[in-house]
């Protein structure tokens, strides 16, 4: 494993191109977001910044935030409603669905300047990217050759997909954002790994939430590229593999309970599904809390992660309340997740020394499989089979 | 004048309570932390954009003084982190007139400094406090704290409580 992948400019202007443009989808937000004519979102597909935005006729586009005149990134708000968009430089203005309605001094001021003759308005709208929603998910892509979502996520992933995003409505419950000064493919590295949470993550080996001694698998599609770790919670006791980590914490006894007091609310024995969808977004299922976390590339050495914690629209309040306790665990400041995003770090720190120097990736044999245990990387292999055949390296 | 002198009396009352709880976090003494708040109180953690957008969500959540505790030990025990300095500034406190019952509502504002080893210092989190003081005894106590950080976007991770 080559350490030049985490730093090389060159390598992520190719994977600007070749993985965040090319024929894949990448997450750009959530239905409930804009649920009327007129809302729109920032967003990103790989670094470049996007408007989600939801049409008259209700339909939703996905544009490219960039003036068509002088290349503005013209829209500032994170979130709102409006009739259209207007740039503020020259005031161009586009319609919800891109389409360039007005361009002010068109015919010139008493007779001097404007537009030439030939110039065609519906020649310069905004990019607009292809568009895939799937029960309230929304894809986009740049590239037009992108295949149906369906079979672009594969019958394996679909089922894991479809057992959080079941068709039932969503509400989003808010938003977390952190900047990691870290390779952005060192996240996805970490969330399919499943050898490093029995390990790093002492309140998740405590409470039994994610172990190496629990039934768990690691599943991916036929090329790799997506992959889920899905494991069913333990009990927080002494046995030979808990004894065996050095961190389990048998003595630990939460002082309020409620932090952690998770009900079943999906099929199967599965109480953590943690999804990772080629180019650019992990789906978390753990306990009660459910988020998304969309990768944003800042740079070679760093990257944004953006959170969205959701529930359903028809949630209790009490399961509201149980989805941001357990928000706790998770974000920038989460009992958890707060290892990975110092871990990140402290690998960019190590792996940016030497480019030339290799690191391994062996636990588990040499194998891509799908695995029934924990003590694997094949998932990672199997990211970086797919990575060398996109990026031809 | 007896009212000023009152009223100077509780403000220095309210900028001690301030300062004492800056001075423990500061000072990495986290067991102090949950002293400063009500046994049923609640601290959040809450981003400017998620609080003008109406959405719940917060950074860190605790609706009592046992689940501050229960942070505290998580940080000293089962978090991995780098080591760093934490430096508050608090200024500009604002107390409102009283809102009924023996409550103070209080806000200020925060900036939290954060030193990682070979790095040079940095704004980890800036916004204001919003703030509902009860009175235990002759004590001034937080029943709520929401601190209200102005970026959506935070450097890294947010280890020690704001």
């Amino acid at each position: 494993m080559p350490y030049w992948v985490y730093s090389d400019p060159d390598v992520y202007a190719r994977e600007q191109s070749r993985i965040f443009s090319g024929p894949y989808w990448n997450y750009v937000a959530l239905e409930a977001e804009i649920p009327n004519p007129g809302d729109f979102v920032r967003s990103h597909v790989g670094e470049r910044p996007v408007i989600v935005v939801r049409d008259k006729d209700r339909a939703i586009g996905v544009m490219l935030n960039r003036c068509a005149h002088r290349g503005v990134e013209f829209c500032r708000s994170n979130w709102g409603n409006t009739r259209s968009f207007t740039c503020p430089y020259h005031q161009w203005t586009y319609d919800l669905r891109g389409n360039l309605t007005g361009v002010p001094f068109r015919r010139g001021v008493n007779g001097n300047g404007g537009m030439p003759e030939d110039f065609e308005p519906a020649a310069h709208g905004l990019v607009r990217l292809e568009v895939a929603t799937r029960h309230g998910v929304i894809f986009a892509s740049f590239d037009r050759s992108v295949p149906p979502l369906e079979s672009y996520l594969g019958s394996a992933m679909l089922h894991y997909f479809d057992r959080v995003f079941d068709g039932r409505a969503l509400r989003v419950l808010g938003y977390s954002r952190q900047r990691i000064r870290a390779n952005w493919k060192l996240m996805f590295e970490n969330i399919k790994d499943p050898y490093h949470a029995s390990l790093l993550h002492v309140f998740l080996v405590t409470f039994g939430l994610f172990r190496a001694d629990q039934p768990s698998q690691v599943r991916m599609d036929e090329s790799g590229m997506h992959c889920v770790l899905v494991s069913s919670k333990g009990e927080q006791k002494l046995n030979e593999t808990t004894s065996a980590m050095a961190n389990f914490r048998a003595g630990f006894k939460l002082g309020d309970p409620r932090l952690l007091q998770p009900v079943r609310e999906f099929p199967g024995a599965a109480t953590v599904v943690m999804q990772t969808l080629w180019p650019n977004i992990i789906i978390q299922q753990q306990s009660n809390t459910l988020a998304m976390r969309q990768l944003v590339p800042r740079g070679p050495e760093q990257f944004d992660l953006m959170w969205t914690f959701f529930g359903y629209a028809d949630d209790s309040a009490e399961m509201i309340q149980r989805r941001l306790r357990q928000a706790n665990l998770m974000g920038p400041a989460g009992l958890v997740s707060i290892d990975d995003g110092e871990v990140m770090e402290f690998s960019q720190q190590g792996v940016r020394q030497r480019p030339g120097d290799t690191g391994m990736l062996e636990m588990g044999g040499r194998g891509v499989d799908d695995q029934d245990h924990m003590v694997t990387e094949a998932a990672i292999r199997a990211f970086y089979r797919h990575y060398r055949r996109v990026m031809e390296l | 004048m007896a009212r000023v002198q009152r009223d100077l009396a509780l403000r220095l009352a309210i900028e001690e309570l301030y300062t004492e709880y800056a001075h423990a976090l500061d000072n990495f003494e986290l067991e102090q932390w949950p002293e400063f708040f009500t046994d049923d109180c609640l601290y959040q953690i809450v981003s400017r954009e998620n609080l003008e957008r109406g959405m719940p969500l917060a950074l860190m959540r605790c609706e009592s003084k046992a689940m501050l505790a229960d942070r505290v030990v998580t940080i000293r025990q089962t978090q991995m982190f780098a080591p760093r300095a934490i430096r508050h500034l608090v200024s500009s406190l604002r107390i409102a007139p009283a809102t009924g019952s023996d409550g103070l509502d209080v806000q200020a504002n925060y900036a939290v400094l954060e030193t990682l080893v070979d790095e040079e210092t940095r704004i980890l989190s800036a916004g204001r406090y919003i703030d509902r003081l009860v009175r235990e005894g002759d004590v001034l106590k937080f029943k709520s704290r929401t601190c209200v950080y102005d970026s959506v976007l935070v450097p890294n991770s947010i280890i020690y409580p704001l």
